[in-house]
């Protein structure tokens, strides 16, 4: 654990020098974030212009969601992304046979190959967004409130990482696949709005296959001391559940794995 | 002349790539999903009380239109230059003797089958909802809609052009991109149709170029707009095509200036 501990050190510290190398770019690129980020704000404040909610959800309760979206978009792009897009190069490249000659875990070696540093700002302006609709709705989240919404945050995390485990292990057969991320990224979008947004099946789907509700109307939910014990347990049992069936689907795809032109 | 019958030929390699690589081009064409995902937010608003003169009909049919547009009117002109720039590939388009314009332009419009065959099913679904209430009754505008789209192609190639032509100048270009991409989001009518925007602002916004993009095509296929402000609009969408290609000819020329391959 402790050796797992310090190989994490390094990688983050080697994706870091390398991010460190293009400071123009990154500062730029931490600056569109920023833009985007404000601009994307932009439809929700025309919306509760003209309406005081979206389906019993008022305007600071909708920050809180896009709060919790952006901070789960910049871990998004900023650790899961760039990992699993280098995977991709390099089985493409036929250079992973030498990432999983290392002696250690070939899924944490994957999964820490590269993080994208500056996207860390989106994390920062997400918990900035958060603390604006707190502040809005007057309300201090107790411990347990915190401590609950945090919970269901690193399981949204959980759920994320699995999904884009599952599509990596994917391209260990079919190769290009980099492109069916920007499709998830695309669907990922409509976890900014909250849930009543998404009525019938559409509801079912975004609850139990494809979480996005779970990820970011649930903590919403949670903070405000909303959202029942059960659900909060569910909802996590359930990020362990993505998490294994993640690590099931990695280890087949790697046995069935032959290198490039097998 | 002889460019002219280059036409077809590039016409038929392009059509042929977006058909060699259709699984990919299809996966690109699902990350249009903006316009459905803002049709259940608005229309989940809409559901008591319309907002304004759009009710949940009318913003479905708004919101498919938006839809319908946008696959029609895509391009990636852009990602090609800064690439080819950036890695030198460029210099084999140079060689040609067809301006590059002309035959990015003749790659993008060859994809539009494919794109036309992925509409046509979002165009049956709006009809079999919403019937054929929701679209203009009026001839003139179905006269304008097939320009107002080609107006609306031209504005997004040129501008994606003239900042690929930054490429000359500038690594970073793609990040001029993206700022010109957020506000396309914001002021072309794809998240917010612009009538909802706060009267003060939307007047100014009627005149900035990103509406000619989206909202005044839909507005026009759905008879959102009267005559005159169809033949103002029209004229005003294709003062900013010239404008767009202006520029982007002009950038064009100053970055050949400057290029000089590798190593050159």
């Amino acid at each position: 654990m402790l050796r797992y501990l310090r190989l994490f050190g390094i990688q983050l510290r080697t994706s870091a020098l390398l991010g460190m190398q293009y400071r123009l770019d990154f500062v730029l690129d931490a600056l569109m974030t920023l833009f985007w980020t404000a601009s994307s704000l932009v439809p929700l404040v025309v919306l509760f212009h003209q309406r005081s909610d979206i389906g019993g959800w008022s305007w600071p309760q909708a920050l809180l969601v896009v709060g919790f979206f952006t901070v789960l978009r910049g871990v998004i792009e900023g650790a899961i992304q760039p990992a699993l897009q280098n995977v991709v190069e390099l089985v493409r490249k036929g250079m992973l046979d030498f990432l999983l000659l290392k002696p250690a875990d070939s899924q944490f070696l994957v999964s820490t190959s590269r993080f994208e540093i500056w996207r860390g700002v989106d994390v920062l302006a997400g918990a900035l967004i958060l603390v604006w609709a707190l502040v809005e709705l007057e309300h201090v989240p107790t411990p347990l409130q915190a401590l609950s919404s945090l919970a269901l945050l690193c399981g949204a995390v959980v759920i994320l990482y699995s999904i884009w485990i599952a599509v990596v292990a994917l391209a260990l057969r079919v190769v290009k696949v980099d492109n069916l991320t920007y499709f998830f990224s695309s669907v990922f979008e409509a976890a900014r709005w909250p849930a009543p947004v998404y009525r019938g099946a559409l509801n079912f789907v975004f609850t139990f296959v494809i979480p996005l509700i779970v990820m970011t109307s649930y903590p919403a939910l949670a903070i405000v001391g909303e959202l029942e014990g059960r659900a909060i347990f569910f909802s996590l049992a359930g990020a362990l559940v993505f998490a294994l069936a993640a690590r099931l689907v990695w280890l087949r795809a790697l046995r069935s794995y032959t290198s490039a032109g097998g | 002349m002889r460019i002219l019958s280059a036409i077809p030929t590039m016409l038929r390699v392009g059509f042929s790539s977006a058909v060699a690589y259709r699984a990919e081009f299809l996966v690109w064409i699902l990350t249009t999903n903006t316009p459905l995902i803002m049709l259940l937010v608005w229309s989940s608003v809409a559901r008591e009380e319309p907002l304004g003169r759009m009710g949940q009909e009318e913003l479905g049919a708004y919101f498919l239109a938006a839809l319908i547009v946008r696959l029609l009117t895509g391009s990636w002109v852009v990602w090609d230059m800064v690439f080819e720039i950036r890695q030198g590939e460029i210099a084999m388009r140079l060689l040609r003797p067809v301006h590059p314009f002309l035959a990015y332009a003749a790659e993008n419009v060859a994809a539009l089958p494919l794109r036309a065959l992925v509409a046509l099913p979002v165009a049956v679904v709006a009809l079999a909802w919403l019937g054929a209430d929701q679209l203009s009754s009026d001839p003139l505008a179905w006269a304008f809609v097939p320009l107002s789209i080609a107006g609306a192609w031209l504005i997004t190639f040129f501008a994606m052009a003239a900042i690929g032509s930054l490429g000359f100048f500038w690594e970073s270009t793609l990040s001029v991109y993206d700022l010109w991409l957020g506000l396309f989001f914001v002021f072309s009518g794809y998240t917010v149709p612009l009538e909802l925007f706060p009267p003060e602002i939307g007047a100014a916004i009627e005149w900035l170029p990103f509406r000619f993009l989206l909202s005044f095509p839909v507005e026009v296929m759905l008879g959102l707009v009267d005559r005159s402000a169809m033949v103002t609009g029209f004229v005003a969408q294709w003062l900013y095509v010239v404008l767009f290609a202006l520029v982007a000819q002009a950038i064009w020329r100053a970055g050949l200036r400057r290029y000089a391959a590798y190593g050159g």
